[in-house]
């Protein structure tokens, strides 16, 4: 195997459009995967030698996170956290002080798990990522990209070089919830995002649901959305959302949970999941 | 494949070693640079018996490949006691027990001296996630939290 740390995009996508080759960013799934022998890559594309990959920048838009920025980075960022706590809460769910000193959002995201926790909290954000390949630069929302567990839609030579998050709404609030057995240090029986923002009278005017862990890929659930837009987040349109989001579940049955109580879990987390993004969005 | 050529800093000292690409820290620490004072548990990132600080960022030596140590600064257990004297953690650990078999304890001193290094003043809660990633099979968590809990009572000088 060859390691290769190209400091450009286009020496990036040039080394990965090779044959066996793939990316490095924080390596907390990949070498787990390699010293099982689950992959044996040729040639291993450390994307971090790429400036655009390690930083956060922001402004009047919003923010773009390198997609190689670690756990540990996102929550030292001294705005980040104030305005999408959920996005920076679901990132830091990912395993223990060591992952987070190295695991990143595109890693968590291309690594093809529909169990990874920043995901739906990317999803819920209307997070975009930026792809480059040897064809040019394109970008696709983070819903679209993962397809089905390992599959995505990038293709040869392409990679992710940051994402995109909109400056967060005058009185928008987001979070993100999960369900595990445990305390801490466990993979997602059901994980949800939920982002909203408000008008000055308390209306939702806008919401993004997404859930982790209940389909073969993380969801946006459009329903879901429908159900809060228009009202003031009260118990009916909570109802709703419960009702939407469980008929959105298409879970399997293992070891962590049966389909039932995936779907069944799944409507009560998105309802607690929207209460705290409600009372984040009344306080901005 | 050529090996590679690693130029890097273990505990403040200048240091090279030649690593294949598939080598991890941990292996390259361990094998070519006599450090074994990290130890590999898991070698799945699960178990934290392999922490080491990278730039400062605490990280598991199992997860992280040697060539990717290349111009960065790495701190090991074997930088944290200066000659005889035992750090502060390294004292408690002893006073208090926390340690049986040891396997766990260098992993556990690395991270906990980074802990105290950001939170001088961590509540139980605050130690116990932070140490969420080190496991330890023998000793039970009790011994080790309040150790650590001692250590930064006395660190702060109070
Ligand atoms: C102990 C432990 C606990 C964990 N707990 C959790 C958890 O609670 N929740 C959770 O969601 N995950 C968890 N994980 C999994 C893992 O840490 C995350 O998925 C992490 O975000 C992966 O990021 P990385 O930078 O380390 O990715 P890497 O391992 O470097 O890469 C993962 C995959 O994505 C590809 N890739 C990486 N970056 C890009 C990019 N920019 N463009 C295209 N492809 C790319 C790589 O080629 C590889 O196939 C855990 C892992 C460990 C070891
Ligand atoms: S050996 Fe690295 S975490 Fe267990
Ligand atoms: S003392 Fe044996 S594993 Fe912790």
């Amino acid at each position: 195997m060859r390691y290769e740390k190209p400091t450009t995009v286009e020496a990036a996508t040039a080394l990965l459009a090779g044959q066996g080759a793939r990316v490095l960013a924080g390596g907390t799934d990949l070498l787990v995967q390699m010293r099982s022998r689950v992959l044996s890559p040729d040639v291993l594309v450390d994307i971090k030698g790429i400036d655009a990959t390690r930083k956060i920048t922001k402004d009047a838009s919003g923010y773009t996170i390198g997609a190689a920025v670690t756990g540990a980075e996102l929550k030292e960022h001294p705005t980040l956290s104030k305005d999408w706590p959920g996005l920076v809460e679901a990132a830091n769910l990912i395993g223990s002080t060591q992952v987070q000193g190295r695991c990143s959002l595109g890693g968590n995201l291309c690594n093809g798990s529909p169990a990874a926790d920043s995901v739906p909290g990317m999803i819920a954000a209307g997070a975009v990522a930026t792809i480059a390949g040897p064809k040019g630069t394109r970008t696709l929302p983070v819903e679209d990209i993962m397809l089905a567990p390992r599959k995505l839609a990038l293709t040869a030579g392409e990679f992710i070089v940051s994402f995109k998050i909109p400056a967060r709404p005058a009185h928008g609030g987001d979070a993100y919830l999960r369900f595990i057995p445990r305390t801490e240090m466990d993979i997602a029986v059901v994980g949800c995002g939920v982002a909203l923002a408000l008008d000055a009278g308390g209306t939702c005017t806008a919401a993004r649901v997404s859930l982790g862990a209940v389909a073969a890929r993380p969801l946006l659930v459009e329903d879901g959305a429908k159900a809060l837009i228009g009202t003031k987040v009260d118990d009916a349109a909570l109802a709703k959302l419960e009702a939407a989001v469980r008929a959105a579940c298409k879970p399997i049955d293992d070891k962590r949970g049966t389909v039932e109580f995936r779907i069944d879990v799944a409507g009560t987390l998105a309802k607690r999941t929207a209460k705290i993004a409600l009372e984040r969005a009344r306080k901005v | 494949m050529a090996k590679h050529h690693v130029t890097t800093t273990v505990n403040g000292d200048p240091v090279e070693y030649l690593c294949e690409s598939e080598q991890t820290l941990l292996d390259c620490l361990r094998d070519e640079l006599d450090l074994v004072g990290a130890k590999e548990g898991c070698s799945s990132g699960d178990c934290g018996a392999c922490s080491v600080l990278l730039d400062g960022r605490l990280v598991c030596s199992c997860l992280v490949l040697g060539v990717e140590a290349e111009g960065r600064s790495v701190e090991t257990i074997e930088g944290m006691a200066q000659g005889d004297e035992l750090h502060p953690l390294q004292r408690k650990f002893l006073e208090h027990a926390a340690l049986q078999c040891g396997i766990c304890t260098p992993g556990i001193l690395v991270a906990a001296k980074a802990l105290l290094a950001k939170n001088p003043d961590p509540t139980e809660t605050q130690v116990r996630y932070w140490l969420a990633g080190n496991l330890c099979r023998c000793t039970g968590y009790d011994k080790i939290v309040r150790a650590v809990m001692d250590a930064a009572a006395e660190m702060r000088g109070a």
